[in-house]
């Protein structure tokens, strides 16, 4: 079996991997490189569980092949709190009890992190619009949007 | 077998890499590696092609080119491209838009490929390394197609003569129930001089709905005048049926949504 | 949110430190970090991937099922069918004695839903267990199936599963579980009203993000661990030391973290063919549904059919309630035996009704075997009545809240069962769903208490 190797920056740690050509960026993420933040819910890209943030865009490590990420800045839910201490997003779906299962939560906080990196003060539509790539089937998404905009108030309350 | 990936700097050797039998052409990885991932193991080895070209937009004199590999995301941010971007955020979430490809729309079965109804609608030119082809033609030979798309080109649609409407049951996102793309030319007076109308979900692919644009020739966009042109709408489709909606429920709520979208 | 103290104010007690307050949820941290283990998070070396090869028909008999072209495939360790499972006819409830056993781990001699598990591939590669689940070749003699509950039902319908030799589950109580109170149609006869009407409803999926699974590994004491997703963690234990004829002290099962579940991840589906393929290659093995597997495969809630007549007085009392109620179990009990019982139980719904008759069935299919899902047996039947009580009401003229009024149970009331009622609350979840929902109803009704019989 051909292995090929994969060299990105994973949370700003250098990673690299020898991968199975053809292995899915989330099955390199899990299985080879250890980062289980990104979870597999559909392999199919309609659930956003696996979303992870690839040069600054949302993208779903379950149909990116590893292979094609050389180079690139990855980053996941894993490596969002620094020190310990959690990042504003993670502080809101806290706060807000935006997580029941957990399961969906990783790719929405990825989801949501874009938005507000582009969109520090989203409307609640552009909440709705960001988060639309991602499927969660417990809490019926109102807490996760509230979060969303509870994290959008903390960030801009800390920079005035 | 196993699965691998072949990358090729120039679209000719990946075009001959092609030929190869169970090889299929990685775009945005949205058909292709779903394929993989659901266990569809007649693909074994995958091409991709890093030629930068193939992610330009281009836009002059009224006409735009745009690269095989450009994305839905792309398209819907591009302030030339703005009458187009409904149709662009119409595909899937963020996410997907990141990643789909405009050369990969025009292969995805119904009830996928919402832009390339859009670009049915603009009667776009499908371009490979060395043919041309009127989009109409491209679609019903796709399942054959063999070679790269390199690019699509089409005149730009003034923004009040195109109108676009992907019709879904869950909100904000969802699959289409259907999709339509309208073209038309008007008359000063508001008579329809010239009607190109698409239609996603009516078949397994984009496919014009022929019988209304004829019967809209003439008319002026009311309810009444445009009554028959919309009794026609069900003429030569053949809708899929899928967990959402089936093809009678398509035909059903076709002439409905394509009124509502003509007089708008 | 808003505690409304007047209720229930002689036994409501103040200043609790719990109720009332939010609190933190304690499996949040790690959900919002990523650190939440869920069973595929543990991952092995050499660890081995499970595929299924499943029936295409709803109905076959199996002539022959041959892996040689499989076992050659490169990649594959091993191939289990029917005879390699120690015990493969088994039933989820048979550890609290329901029985028969009605169901086989890997198919034998017959397939009789659609998506059925025949055989198991065990390789080195996801890829490679496709490919050769792919060459695995199964004859089949296919035979007439049925989807139909009331068509099963039939004298010479197919018989759908020869453990239980007729198309309905046989309860102590004979071919349904039933419910006589009083006499239902001396109840009829006085009525001003006789509204007799049917309800059915499909198989719904729950559709968890994550879908069913396990990854087991061997330990070097002879024990199996098994990370699993289940959410009936002894009784998947339990069932497994049947099925595999091993003691439950050789099988450790590590679970409770559940990526949504919602009453699908109560079958014991994977764990014990999972557990069998560790022990039989030596290997760590992961068996997960892919996610058309889970929408496929996996059990969805029950289809159901529920006619329901009741006879009714122009001053709204319902005085006779006649249902008889379907559970579609498709081709297996799993939890569908225990869901039609629950319905029996239900269906007087919340009010004091003198003459109740019911009857519910659990009918074999060859649909897709229905199990637990949040208020099974329960929550189609809500539907049913409450659309009914609308149906009554409007029947009678009467405002449609009003008219539940008229019924609601109240604390000593004799239920169908027989069961005198305690508790309730009804009255005053209507009266406070009266001012919330500013759907005002006659004074008298907002002086009603759950304490205080009706006249």
């Amino acid at each position: 079996m051909a292995k090929v190797p994969v060299q990105f920056t994973l949370n700003g740690a250098e990673k690299a991997e020898f991968v199975d050509s053809g292995t899915t960026l989330l099955h390199a993420l899990r299985d080879k490189i250890g980062d289980t933040s990104p979870k597999g819910g559909c392999h199919q890209g309609t659930c956003g569980a696996c979303s992870v943030i690839i040069d600054g865009e949302l993208r779903l490590s379950c149909l990116t092949l590893a292979e094609t990420c050389n180079g690139a800045e990855i980053r996941t839910t894993s490596g969002l709190a620094e020190a310990g201490v959690l990042h504003p997003l993670q502080r809101a779906f806290l706060d807000a009890f935006a997580t029941q299962c957990g399961f969906c939560t990783p790719g929405m906080i990825m989801a949501a992190k874009v938005l507000l990196d582009h969109t520090p003060n989203p409307s609640r539509e552009e909440v709705v619009e960001a988060l639309s790539s991602n499927i969660c089937r417990c809490t019926g998404y109102e807490p996760i949007i509230q979060a969303v905009l509870r994290a959008a108030r903390a960030n801009s309350q800390n920079a005035a | 077998m196993t699965l691998a990936l072949q990358t090729f700097s120039t679209v000719k050797d990946a075009n001959a890499a092609l030929q190869a039998a169970g090889t299929r052409y990685l775009g945005g990885g949205t058909l292709v590696v779903r394929a993989a991932n659901e266990g569809d193991i007649s693909v074994s080895s995958l091409v991709r092609v890093t030629e930068t070209s193939l992610q330009a937009i281009a836009v002059s004199g009224g006409e735009a080119r745009l690269g095989a590999s450009v994305t839905m995301a792309a398209i819907a941010r591009h302030p030339e491209l703005a009458a187009l971007a409904p149709a662009a955020r119409a595909v899937g979430g963020p996410a997907i838009r990141n990643m789909a490809t405009v050369g990969g729309n025009l292969f995805a079965p119904a009830p996928y490929g919402d832009f390339t109804v859009a670009l049915l609608a603009l009667d776009a030119i499908i371009v490979t390394e060395d043919s041309e082809v009127p989009i109409q033609t491209f679609l019903a030979g796709r399942d054959a197609s063999r070679a790269i798309v390199t690019g699509i080109t089409f005149v730009l649609p003034r923004a009040e003569s195109f109108r676009f409407l992907k019709v879904s049951r869950v909100k904000p996102k969802g699959v289409s129930v259907l999709s339509i793309a309208t073209h038309l030319q008007r008359a000063a007076d508001g008579t329809v001089t010239s009607a190109r109308i698409a239609l996603g979900c009516m078949a397994d692919r984009p496919m014009r709905a022929r019988a209304t644009e004829k019967a809209l020739l003439g008319c002026k966009l009311t309810a009444e005048e445009i009554a028959p042109a919309l009794a026609a709408a069900g003429e030569g489709t053949s809708p899929i049926t899928d967990p959402v909606a089936s093809a009678w429920y398509r035909n059903e709520v076709l002439p409905v949504h394509l009124g509502r979208l003509l007089l708008a | 949110m808003e505690l409304r103290k007047n209720y229930f104010a002689d036994v409501r007690k103040d200043g609790l430190n719990e109720i009332g307050q939010p609190r933190p949820r304690l499996d949040s941290p790690g959900h919002v970090t990523g650190k939440t283990a869920y069973f595929a998070d543990r991952n092995f070396p050499d660890m081995l991937h499970l595929k299924m090869v499943r029936s295409p028909h709803h109905h076959a008999r199996i002539r022959s099922i041959d892996t040689s072209a499989a076992e050659k495939h490169p990649g594959v360790v091993k191939i289990l069918t029917a005879k390699d499972v120690p015990h493969n006819v088994y039933t989820i409830l048979i550890l609290i004695q329901i029985g028969p056993e009605d169901e086989t781990v890997l198919a034998d001699g017959k397939v009789r839903w659609k998506g059925e598990a025949v055989v198991a591939v065990l390789a080195e590669t996801e890829r490679a267990a496709q490919e050769a689940a792919a060459k695995v070749k199964v004859d089949y003699e296919v035979l007439p199936a049925v989807f139909d509950m009331e068509e099963a039902l039939k004298p010479g319908a197919p018989l759908v599963n020869e453990y239980h030799g007729q198309n309905h589950y046989l309860y102590d109580s004979g071919e349904c579980r039933k419910v006589r109170f009083g006499d239902v149609e001396a109840g009829f006869a006085g009525a001003d009203h006789i509204l007799e009407q049917s309800y059915q409803s499909s198989p719904i999926e729950h559709a968890p993000t994550e879908t069913t699974g396990c990854v087991v590994a061997p330990e070097g004491n002879d024990r199996f661990t098994c990370y699993t997703n289940t959410q009936a963690m002894f009784f998947t234990l339990d069932n497994t030391s049947i099925i595999l004829q091993m003691p439950g002290s050789k099988l450790h099962f590590v679970g409770g973290t559940v990526g949504g579940g919602f009453g699908g991840k109560v079958d014991v589906i994977v764990e014990p063919i999972a557990i069998l393929g560790a022990k039989l290659t030596g290997r760590p093995v992961c068996f997960i549904y892919s996610r058309e597997e889970e929408m496929q495969i996996s059990s969805p809630r029950a289809a159901e059919k529920v006619v329901i007549k009741d006879g009714v007085m122009k001053d709204g009392r319902i005085v006779a309630r006649k249902v008889t109620g379907y559970t579609d179990a498709g081709a297996y009990s799993r939890h569908s035996p225990y869901g039609a019982q629950k319905g029996a139980a239900h269906y007087p719904g919340p009010y004091t009704i003198p003459n109740v008759w019911i009857d519910t069935y659990c009918v074999y299919t060859n649909r897709t075997p229905s199990s637990a899902m949040r208020g099974f047996g329960v929550t189609i039947g809500d539907f049913a009545l409450e659309v009914q009580m609308d149906k009554l009401a409007r029947l009678i003229g009467m405002d449609p809240l009003e008219f539940r009024f008229v019924n609601a149970y109240r604390d000593g009331d004799m239920k169908a069962h027989r069961q005198p009622t305690e508790g309730a609350a009804l009255i005053e979840c209507m009266q406070e769903a009266s001012r919330a929902a500013n759907w005002p109803v006659a004074e008298e009704f907002m002086a009603m208490s759950s304490y205080t019989k009706g006249a």
